[in-house]
């Protein structure tokens, strides 16, 4: 076999490629192409509902989403705003219809009703039983991985005065009330998905 | 350092993130906060049961950029060699 002068220059920069970098060599081909230049992806996920089978999903995407390196932000609305409110508070809001509604609908994330199946608590009390039963993370701990991976919680502004709470009723990784053009801003940004759950 | 000369056979020193049993999203949440442990060019070996790790895995990899250096399965059990970026 003949080889021409710019094809042994070619083996030889191969060669001295190659036992300059070792380590290249066993690095699978997509990962390589992924850190060329990979632009940094966003999930933005409206959370509007406050019920056990809603706030699952949203949570386990907000976590897949911060494992995999996307910035992930979580714009909590309406019902959606009571699962975020501290565990340990009973009673929020400033007159008797807030307190009231605090008080039919305990806030907090390990007091979540479910959509269906309720009957008085049995049905989330069964989905806790199985959910134990195959290691399935509850909404407590994937609220709290959630917020290691740094997952960003945004309170909507108009809920807050609604339900009458606080900044400090709401659990400690809870940001700056914002509003919808926020939101908005941010969803339509590139690279960005954005779900409404 | 290579792999195959150093770590022929996961002799050398390998931080394992043992996963089996949890349930999506759980592996993958683990494994994040596991390779934030170790250097960049090391290995975290991690070992799962959930079926759905193969194509998380995969995925996981392709956003971050970390890559997978060996995957095999024995008895339900998932094994991923992956390497800090």
């Amino acid at each position: 076999m003949t080889t021409t002068v710019a094809e042994r220059d070619l083996l030889g920069l191969l060669e001295s490629a190659v036992n300059e970098a070792p380590v290249e060599t066993i690095v699978p081909a997509e990962a390589t192409q992924s850190e060329v230049e990979a632009p940094v992806r966003q999930l933005v996920i409206i959370n509007w509902s406050g019920e056990f089978d809603r706030i699952m999903p949203t949570l386990i995407m907000a976590n897949a989403a911060a494992a995999m390196g996307y910035k992930t932000k979580v714009f909590t609305t309406f019902w959606g705003l009571l699962p975020f409110v501290n565990d340990q508070k009973r009673i929020v809001g400033e007159n008797w219809m807030q307190k009231m509604l605090a008080f039919m609908q305990r806030p907090g994330i390990s007091h979540l009703k479910m959509s269906k199946m309720n009957f008085l608590g049995m049905g989330p009390w069964m989905i806790g039983q199985l959910s134990k039963k195959y290691q399935i993370a509850s909404p407590k701990e994937l609220l709290e991985a959630a917020e290691a991976l740094g997952v960003e919680f945004m309170p909507c502004q108009m809920t807050m005065d609604m339900f009458g709470l606080k900044r400090e009723d709401m659990i400690d990784g809870m940001g700056e009330p914002v509003g919808a053009a926020t939101v908005l801003e941010l969803m339509t940004q590139p690279n960005t998905a954005s779900l409404f759950i | 350092m290579t792999l195959t000369d150093t770590n022929p056979a996961g002799t050398a020193k390998l931080t394992t993130l043992d996963a089996r049993g949890l349930k999506c999203p759980m592996p993958i949440v683990k494994t994040a906060q596991a390779i934030k442990t170790v250097t960049a060019g090391e290995m975290l070996e991690v070992l799962t049961t959930d079926p759905g790790a193969v194509a998380d895995f995969a995925a996981w990899s392709r956003s971050t950029g970390n890559s997978i250096v060996e995957q095999t399965v024995a008895d339900g059990v998932y094994r991923f060699v992956l390497q800090r970026k």
